[in-house]
């Protein structure tokens, strides 16, 4: 299922090729993708150029950095064309290449994520810094090199942002009060290689496969266990190819999945009403629709209310495909930023927590509501925040 | 047209620095090395020259860790040469390094002739020289420092080059070629060269090495490092703490005392 | 001029620079502590009458030379060489500044002296001279001794409050010649002017200064709200000008201009000395940065130790709140 095996010159002989050319030209990915109406090129119309044999139009042009990886086009295909896994990385790929110049933010980035393994460009040797302040032991494998059940790769945000840092300490503890058996990779962990940003460089992710994978085979575990919806997209979808064949699992349906004995201990009441955004990796890729939602409703006092969008039709934050790292460039373009569309949504249910479970969304969404003005209406926890929160001491 | 690139690997000041035991140089176990950042820009202003002009671009560098990636990716940027200089007794420091830069450029077959060499105009651990002005002083050619743009003159023989004075104010000067200048920046930032491409670099690109000439007065430094220590904020600035909020109220309210608003 | 220390006068479009009286200051502190005479040099072209404002030194050499009426480091170099030969100087004192960067370098290697760079104080032990140097982007400290004579000493600006080095007085001035090659290789063909920008950066009194912890170009406009709360003006370190977001004329810094308002507040500024040597003399610095260690802490009065993305905001917002309070007070 690995997309290194398709290149653009095999792309036509491959099944997916194949697949691709069943394209009806209905225009539903167009339709439902948030950029659509501002893409000089969506989906619909890459392949209708492919056929054309006026793809280079498409490479010359900077339409793709508008594609944030959310899958709602692929999701919608009546074809189930492989469009957000195949088609659209070919696509960046060669756009890379043919781009006079990268937009800076997101040049810097990749740059950052090669060097020091974290797109901050934070030094490597501070990535488990937090640790110290997790408040419960959290086992290290270089430290300590016994044989753990669980990896939690916590990944970067979740190790150097002061927000990502309140999710890992939030999830440190959940983890410890249920027992599990987990160590980390502390300042071994690079970034697992977040497959939206860098189906941009496919070179970055295969050194970062190589030293993750090389990583891995030092310890002994039975699975993963990541904080990061993209980390998990990259291992399940990426990994395989290089031997990755742990189990795999992302912290919130794996907390679902211990609900029994979680449950219990979620003693305090948080008399919240929530509003869950389905991430694209959790969600609409992996169909993980009801863990989170299972957790919430475990919590006493919360109430969940739906937005208008949810599930499948969820609307993107804005910050796969390289778009955190885009802001600026969308900006200067007078596009809407994605994430203050959603904010809106979630502010219109009413409720006063939205839950996320993406570390990009947690600073996109509090920068949003910052930016509209709802900062008091309305606050950002991940799922693992408020499971923390409602377990008393 | 040939230009010549001189790279230098310096301490990534991203990490922290250490020490070294013996209290005089940073700690190597704690050290990466990255390539100089006016080198990188040097780098950048020889490929945009090549753009412009046609010719060839050579890189060359002292050996240090980590220096294989920089010459490989200035092969992937477009570099058609990359060579490095290899076995040092020891440590050195910048001015045996511009010494060894000029014999090596001197004696080394096929570097020659070259119509411009570009530096960065210092490195932040250039304590005892500068390389621009003295490989420009060992090869008996013109030097300008501080430069942040080249032209090639239609003849050949010239260049006009851009250097930053101070306020703002710039000036052009006429340099005859061959000459060295020290790049403050190239006139577009560092391009990006995908990861993929370097790695092709590694597996294409061979990267030639000159062995470290003998000095003839033997070059040992002239200057003796005593102590090295992390500059610590002298405890200079006071501190507002607390959230956001709280600090700026402080230090809306010490600027208010102070009339200054 | 046997054992004396040597400052290098930068003269530059008919006239001293302040970092010389800096320097000057410095020299004059360590003359006296080795107890030897200050030399100034002055290079230039009918420029004698500058000599008197380099009075705190105890003489000035003067040379005068048609190829020394615009700065060209490898025609300064072998003025001072040929002066100083000789002479044997305990040391020679050089302005690390875009106008004489490299002539203290190729001093040092044409007399064989050693040359320190980055030097930021120097001090006397047990006879012999110690420089304090800052390295690596004004991260690491070092001690360096130079072992031989004349020492070739590289000083950062503000080493010492210039004030202390400027004195007018009828200075006993020695008139050197020195023969110079005219070999064409090198000549100034004209200045380029700034732009006539939208502001004079020195004349403002508050300054809220940008660097690469806002991030992006966006981010600006947060800093212009920031200033337009304090009645002040926009600038920005060297690399927020590379990139664009900021024209030229608001660089601050090495490159740039040298400023000293009331007010400077640096935001998302990490304190290189290049920075630094544009605003230390500002009346009150007050630093923003996430990195507590920051070299910009040094010459800060205030510190908030964040991000500058969020205390920006909350900054602009308390002094609008303060603002309004007053007016209605």
């Amino acid at each position: 299922m690995s997309t290194c095996s398709v290149t653009l010159e095999t792309l036509p002989r491959h099944p997916e090729g194949k697949e691709i050319l069943t394209c009806l030209q209905c225009g539903a990915c167009s339709g439902t993708c948030p950029y659509g109406e501002v893409m000089e090129f969506p989906p619909r119309r890459i392949i209708a150029m492919m056929r054309a044999g006026m793809l280079e139009k498409v490479f010359t042009s900077d339409s793709l950095l508008a594609c944030v990886a959310c899958y709602a086009c692929m999701a919608k295909c009546p074809r189930g064309i492989r469009l957000t896994e195949i088609l659209l990385p070919l696509m960046k790929e060669q756009t890379l290449a043919h781009l006079p110049e990268l937009p800076g933010e997101l040049q810097r980035a990749l740059q950052n994520t090669l060097r020091y393994g974290n797109p901050m460009g934070e030094p490597s040797r501070k990535r488990a810094a937090w640790v110290k302040t997790a408040g419960v032991p959290i086992r290290i494998f270089a430290e300590d090199r016994r044989p753990a059940d669980a990896l939690w790769f916590v990944e970067c945000y979740t190790s150097y942002y002061p927000r990502g840092q309140d999710n890992s300490r939030a999830t440190a503890r959940l983890f410890y009060r249920l027992g599990i058996d987990f160590a980390i990779l502390g300042n071994e962990e690079k970034c697992a290689g977040e497959c939206g940003r860098l189906t941009w460089e496919p070179g970055l992710f295969e050194t970062l496969m190589d030293y993750n994978m090389a990583v891995f085979q030092k310890y002994q575990f039975n699975r993963v266990v990541t904080s990061c919806p993209h980390a998990h997209n990259a291992f399940k979808n990426r990994y395989p190819a290089l031997g990755f064949n742990w189990g795999l699992e992302h912290v919130t349906p794996f907390l679902a999945k211990h609900l029994d004995r979680l449950k219990p201990l979620l003693t305090r009441k948080l008399p919240y009403a929530v509003t869950y955004h389905d991430s694209c990796c959790l969600g609409r890729q992996n169909e993980f629709y009801e863990a989170p939602r299972q957790l919430l409703r475990a919590i006493p006092g919360v109430k969940l209310i739906e937005m208008v969008h949810n599930r499948v039709n969820a609307i993107c934050c804005g910050g796969g495909g390289g778009g955190m790292w885009l802001d600026t460039y969308f900006k200067a373009k007078g596009y809407e930023r994605l994430s203050e569309r959603r904010v809106k949504e979630a502010v219109a249910t009413g409720a006063d927590v939205l839950a996320v479970s993406c570390p990009y969304e947690v600073s996109r969404f509090e920068d949003a509501l910052k930016v509209l003005g709802y900062d008091k209406r309305m606050i950002v926890r991940d799922v693992t925040e408020l499971l923390a929160e409602a377990m008393e001491e | 047209m040939h230009i010549l690139v001189l790279m230098k690997m310096a301490p990534d000041v991203v990490e922290d620095l250490e020490i070294a035991s013996d209290g005089k140089a940073l700690d190597p176990d704690y050290l990466r090395m990255i390539l100089s950042e006016s080198d990188d820009h040097a780098l950048e202003q020889a490929l945009l020259l090549k753009e412009r002009h046609g010719g060839k671009v050579t890189a060359l560098a002292m050996d240090a860790p980590e220096v294989d990636d920089a010459l490989f990716t200035a092969a992937a940027k477009g570099a058609d040469r990359v060579m490095k200089i290899v076995d040092m007794d020891a440590g050195f420091t910048t001015r045996q390094a511009a010494r060894f830069f000029s014999q090596v450029i001197a004696d080394e077959p096929g570097l020659q002739p070259v119509d411009l060499i570009l530096t960065g105009v210092q490195a932040i651990d250039d304590l005892d020289g500068l390389i621009a002005p003295l490989v420009a002083d060992e090869l008996r050619m013109p030097y300008l420092g501080i430069v942040t743009g080249v032209h090639m003159d239609a003849s050949g023989k010239t260049a006009h080059a851009i250097k930053e004075f101070p306020a703002g104010i710039r000036g052009e000067f006429e340099i005859k070629l061959p000459a060295v200048l020290g790049i403050q920046a190239a006139e577009k930032p560092p391009r990006y060269v995908p990861v993929a491409k370097v790695r092709t670099a590694m597996k294409s690109v061979k990267i030639e090495r000159a062995q470290t000439p003998t000095l003839a007065d033997g070059g040992w430094p002239l200057v003796d490092v005593v102590e090295m220590r992390r500059n610590e904020p002298a405890g200079h600035a006071e501190i507002l703490e607390g959230t956001p909020e709280a600090a700026s109220g402080r230090l809306c309210g010490i600027l208010a005392e102070r009339g200054l608003f | 001029m046997t054992g004396s220390i040597c400052v290098l006068a930068e003269q530059w479009r008919g006239q001293i620079s302040e970092v010389t009286y800096e320097t000057l200051a410095l020299g004059r502190e360590v003359a006296d502590q080795t107890g030897v005479p200050l030399t100034a040099i002055l290079l230039g072209s009918n420029s004698r009458e500058l000599a008197r404002s380099l009075g705190i030194a105890d003489s000035v050499v003067y040379v005068d030379h048609a190829l020394l009426a615009e700065v060209v480091p490898q025609t300064c170099a072998e003025a001072l060489v040929q002066v100083l030969t000789g002479a044997r100087p305990r040391a020679l004192l050089v302005p690390l500044t875009n106008i004489s960067l490299g002539i203290g370098t190729l001093v040092g290697a044409r007399m064989g002296a050693p040359t320190i760079n980055f030097c930021k104080d120097i001090r006397t032990a047990e006879g012999k001279l110690e420089a304090l140097c800052v390295l690596y982007g004004g991260k690491i400290e070092a001690t360096v001794e130079a072992t031989g004579q004349p020492a070739i000493l590289g000083v950062w600006p503000g080493a010492r409050p210039a004030d202390k080095g400027r004195m007018e007085r009828d200075v006993p001035v020695t008139d050197a010649v020195v023969v110079l090659e005219d070999t064409q290789s090198i000549r100034l063909c004209r200045y380029i002017e700034p732009e006539a920008g939208d502001v004079d950066l020195t004349k403002e009194e508050v300054l809220v200064a940008v660097g690469r912890g806002i991030q992006d170009r966006a981010n600006v406009s947060l800093a212009e709200d920031l200033a337009k709360a304090l009645g002040g003006t926009v600038c920005g370190s060297r690399p927020v000008i590379d990139q664009g977001w900021l024209p030229l004329s608001r660089q601050v810094g090495k490159s740039g201009l040298t400023v000293k308002p009331k007010l400077y507040v640096a935001l998302g500024i990490s304190g290189a000395p290049e920075h630094i040597e544009g605003m230390k003399d500002a009346a009150l610095i007050v630093a923003v940065n996430s990195d507590p260690r920051a070299p910009i802490f040094n010459v800060a009065h205030y510190g908030i130790v964040g991000d500058a993305l969020e205390t920006l905001p909350a900054l602009t917002a308390a002094i609008e709140a303060r603002r309004a309070a007053g007016q209605h007070a």
